[in-house]
């Protein structure tokens, strides 16, 4: 197996320790549980999407393991800007902490950055598949993807804008979010899927339906970051139901600088650190060599 | 022909994931143990430790953590919309069960439990399994005791009830304090934090806090260590897959009684 170098330039405007993010919405709502997932050996955290408002959630079932990965309608729960206060410590320590936001117009994308001056970079989330008014119901349109990126660069830091999977052309949107100035593309947010309850007659999800990430996705995901890299000049974070080392070198394969896991730490909240164990070695050889090898 | 597993056998477990959509259960018996609590019987057996917990499905309403007090009952207390909506349920109605969650108590040797109101739910498997030496159960009032008869018949069972109605009058304290606790190897305790705290209080003062196993609750969304909703300070411990249990040295300078997070992940 190929073994690589660990990243030494930033990545997308951000040091990280490898190349492995943990990825929004997975156990980011606290800095308790980011820092520990720091001290399992990722490579930098995503935090849990924050919003102009304060919100709960759907009411549940909001998330349920099903064969070869996990269906979720959560609703974008987030403690808006208490999270400010919440993150101040990791900031502190200049932990690589990317603060994921969402809002419904650029104002609000603009609103909620400036509580964070102190964020290494921000994430959009342009791509949640299951929330009205916010997530994919805009990032489908590249005009405001472009727009909302905009606002945000104002504030001077890098911008990564993630991506939903579900439109005819992803590489319109990637191209838009990087005429908007941003910094990386993530791609993929999840796919939007259901599941019936046959003994209840009824959708599983509070939501009803919701999106699908895990292994059943990471072929759609490699799709993706493929399509980008062929029309992208900023770097792509690959991102979909990756859970290996192999599943790391592929993404890159495909055009990915670095990833982000979020499912695979269901099976085993330690998944980076024994990715990491496999996939560096003193001898690797840098990731470029790899990056979008596939499309030669 | 079996797969060539090359990948660590973490890793694999990590891609094999097993299907946990709700098993969708008739409830057969519903049973008013109190003004307050019932318990739903239903109509199939989960393999279960216990102080484990299953996810609820309410269709319609939510999805609520709920520990088992047998293989085929839950008993709940009336505290929010889900619990309302479940006591209107009766026999013949479908609830959906996810689980069973999280790691359950592991006794060793003789065991003293304690339990707090509907915080007996967890520890009276425990007892009807024959695991509990001593037992002390404390409620506000006589009515509220939950299971008094067939703990009594299963351990060495002490009452405390705040008005004095049954047993002990006080706190599950003034029974514990009667009592030399350097006798017993683990103290399983569930009950309100307050009190969950004076225990683990006492514990750690004589330097035994370890034999301590306390079972937390808090807001969960996903049962299944991924969303982080009940992640606690400050190891970022997962309540709903590294615990719902937790021996006592790990809940030193946490947030153990002193806050929590609701749905939106602000404290409460």
């Amino acid at each position: 197996m190929i073994r690589l170098q660990k990243p030494i330039e930033k990545i997308g405007g951000v040091s990280l320790r490898n190349h492995m993010l943990l990825a929004a919405g997975v156990l980011g709502t606290t800095a308790a549980s980011l820092s520990r997932m720091l001290r399992l050996g990722v490579g930098g955290v995503v935090t849990k999407s924050i919003g102009p408002e304060s919100k709960d959630g759907y009411h549940g079932p909001s998330l349920i393991p099903i064969t070869c990965g996990m269906l979720n309608a959560m609703g974008l729960p987030n403690p808006s800007k208490e999270f400010a206060d919440e993150i101040s410590t990791l900031f502190a320590a200049n932990y690589p902490v990317v603060v994921s936001i969402f809002g419904g117009t650029p104002a609000e994308f603009a609103k909620v950055a400036a509580w964070f001056p102190d964020a290494q970079a921000f994430e959009l989330n342009l791509s949640c598949p299951h929330a009205e008014g916010y997530g994919a119901a805009i990032g489908a349109n590249p005009r405001t993807v472009r727009e909302c990126t905009r606002a945000v660069k104002a504030f001077g830091k890098p911008i990564w804008v993630k991506l939903t999977p579900n439109v005819a052309d992803i590489s319109v949107i990637g191209m838009a979010a990087e005429e908007g100035g941003a910094d990386a593309i993530v791609a993929i947010n999840t796919v939007k899927a259901m599941r019936i309850s046959t003994g209840m007659r009824r959708p599983v999800l509070g939501n009803t339906f919701g999106g699908l990430s895990g292994t059943a996705v990471f072929p759609i995901a490699v799709r993706a970051v493929y399509d980008l890299y062929e029309v992208c000049g900023i770097p792509i974070i690959g991102c979909g139901g990756i859970a290996t080392a192999d599943n790391v070198l592929e993404m890159m394969m495909a055009g990915a600088a670095a990833v982000e896991i979020g499912s695979a730490v269901y099976g085993d909240i330690s998944v980076f650190s024994g990715i990491a164990e496999e996939l560096y070695a003193d001898n690797g050889i840098p990731a470029r060599e790899i990056v979008g090898c596939a499309h030669d | 022909m079996p797969i060539t597993v090359y990948l660590p056998e973490k890793l694999w477990d990590a891609l094999m994931t097993e299907e946990h959509m709700p098993v969708v259960i008739t409830i057969t018996a519903v049973i008013d143990e109190t003004p307050t609590i019932k318990t739903f019987v239903f109509d199939k057996l989960f393999d279960f430790l216990p102080g484990q917990f299953c996810m609820v499905w309410v269709p319609g309403v939510d999805e609520i953590p709920m520990a088992f007090s047998a293989a085929n009952t839950i008993t709940v207390m009336k505290a929010g919309d889900a619990t309302a909506a479940l006591f209107n349920h009766k026999a013949g109605d479908k609830i959906g069960i996810r689980g069973p969650y999280g790691n359950g108590f592991l006794p060793s040797g003789k065991v003293l439990a304690i339990a707090g109101g509907v915080g007996v739910t967890p520890l009276f498997p425990l007892a009807t399994a024959g695991e509990v030496d001593t037992f002390i159960l404390g409620t506000r009032t006589a009515d509220e005791l939950v299971f008094p008869e067939e703990l009594a018949k299963v351990t060495d069972l002490k009452i405390a009830t705040d008005d004095g109605t049954r047993g002990y009058h006080g706190f599950v304290t003034g029974i514990f304090d009667q009592l030399d606790v350097t006798e017993y190897d683990t103290v399983c305790v569930c009950g309100p934090e307050m009190m969950m705290r004076s225990i683990f209080d006492r514990l750690a003062a004589k330097g035994i806090e370890n034999r301590g196993q306390f079972s937390l609750h808090r807001y969960m969304k996903c049962g299944v260590g991924v969303c982080g909703s009940c992640c606690i300070d400050h190891e970022g411990l997962r309540v709903c897959r590294d615990g719902p249990v937790f021996t006592g040295d790990s809940l030193k300078d946490n947030e153990f009684a002193h806050h929590h997070r609701g749905p939106s992940g602000r404290r409460e």
